[in-house]
């Protein structure tokens, strides 16, 4: 290891140089990639951070349908029959469901992003506990959230 | 821009079954990847079956007994037997670690085994980590210092100095972490990658290191550092149960706190 380290520090000063090396060995001999999400067991770890992008990007496709209620809103009268009645259909309320879903988790899962960033909940243990807790918390959220909706509006 | 498919010339194959062995032990079935870079041909799995009854416990003793009795052209690293070198880092049953400490009843039914994710493959279980050393050398892996040490002595640490490099200096660098981070998979060439950012912050943590604030200038960079999202795979898999994912936090901490 040490005869290697002295070797590269010796022989790079940046690791451009070395890159250039790489992808000229890589040329010649069309070495193959090995496998990676092909073979690489799905776990809590890796599926909860890839569903927090994936929930901020459906939030962010679902925030024009946000400022289209809120316009039909200021526009009133037939456009915002128009918007109710889209948002009332069983697709429009199939997707603010899916949308309420992702706000939670988003909301839940950034908590958890938040209490890495002040340094704590790294061991895996803790990341696991933390972890099923934002799963439970944002599918409660999400129940309660439309229980209240419907009990506001008094029935389905 | 990440690419989520394998390249045509590294989409795998189904490869030879080679014949079961004629003991009537309990036999352990293992399909290992291979590639013969003189063969022009793409990469395929094969199939292997082991007696439990004479093999040791650990995967290395299952590739190296298939090696000796079975296929001798069958490639892979190995040193120490013993978890401190890091050569048989690989991928067995779907997560990196190492072949030597490995049991192998920890897999319930056929034994999978691949290289080490993402990385461009010399031949069968063998990655090229040339970029990986590459990258550590990049982080200047060795004390440094400008004020001479006592001429009597050895520069000295106090017990808490020292005791801050417990979970850090134990790291053998293997590449299990790197290679398990899909942030690496897919930033490779600018991402560090958990093991190097660990080895950065044995460094940056040396109460006897004067060069924190160049070390910390150096990551500071949206590729380098901050394409850690902390995914938490390092650490998961980390054969020698370290942390890398909390070194990172750490780093990132430093380099707030300094503005």
């Amino acid at each position: 290891m040490y005869v290697l380290v002295g070797v590269f520090a010796g022989a790079c000063e940046a690791t451009e140089i070395h890159n250039e090396v790489r992808t000229k060995i890589m040329a010649t001999t069309e070495r193959p990639l090995s496998p990676h999400l092909q073979i690489y067991r799905p776990q809590l770890t890796s599926m909860l951070s890839i569903a927090h992008r994936g929930t901020g990007v459906f939030l962010t496709l679902g925030t024009p349908l946000l400022v289209y209620w809120l316009w039909s809103v200021g526009a009133g009268g037939a456009d915002y029959a128009a918007a109710q009645g889209f948002f009332g259909s069983f697709i429009g309320r199939l997707v603010m469901f899916a949308w309420s879903y992702a706000l939670f988790y988003h909301l839940c899962n950034g908590i958890r992003h938040l209490y890495w960033d002040v340094g704590g909940g790294f061991d895996i243990e803790t990341v696991y506990r933390t972890g099923y807790t934002v799963l439970l918390a944002s599918a409660v959220l999400t129940v309660v959230a439309w229980v209240a909706a419907y009990a506001t509006r008094g029935g389905v | 821009m990440a690419e989520f498919t394998l390249p045509e010339n590294s989409k795998i194959r189904d490869g030879k079954q080679h014949p079961k062995p004629a003991s009537t032990g309990r036999l352990k079935q293992f399909k290992i990847y291979r590639w013969d870079p003189d063969g022009g041909e793409n990469p395929r799995t094969d199939t292997y079956h082991v007696d439990m009854e004479k093999c040791g416990p650990m995967v290395l003793d299952a590739l190296i007994k298939i090696k000796n009795e079975i296929d001798p052209t069958l490639t892979f690293r190995r040193s120490c037997r013993e978890g401190i070198c890091g050569s048989c880092a690989m991928n067995i049953d779907g997560t990196n670690t190492l072949a030597c400490t490995k049991p192998i009843e920890e897999v319930e039914d056929e034994v999978k085994i691949y290289p080490l994710p993402h990385m461009p493959v010399v031949k069968d279980l063998v990655p090229d980590l040339t970029h990986f050393y590459a990258q550590y050398a990049s982080i200047q892996p060795w004390l440094q210092a400008q004020t001479p040490p006592p001429p009597d002595r050895e520069r000295l640490q106090s017990k808490e100095d020292r005791a801050k490099l417990d979970g850090l200096y134990e790291c053998i660098l293997c590449a299990c972490c790197s290679t398990s981070c899909p942030s690496y998979w897919w930033n490779g060439d600018r991402y560090l990658g958990p093991a190097i950012l660990l080895q950065a912050y044995r460094w940056i943590v040396d109460s006897r290191d004067e060069s924190t604030g160049e070390r910390l200038d150096a990551l500071e960079d949206p590729f380098r550092l901050y394409r850690c999202h902390t995914i938490m795979n390092c650490t998961q898999t980390c054969p020698k149960s370290l942390n890398p994912a909390r070194a990172i936090g750490e780093i990132k901490q430093l380099l707030v706190s300094r503005r």
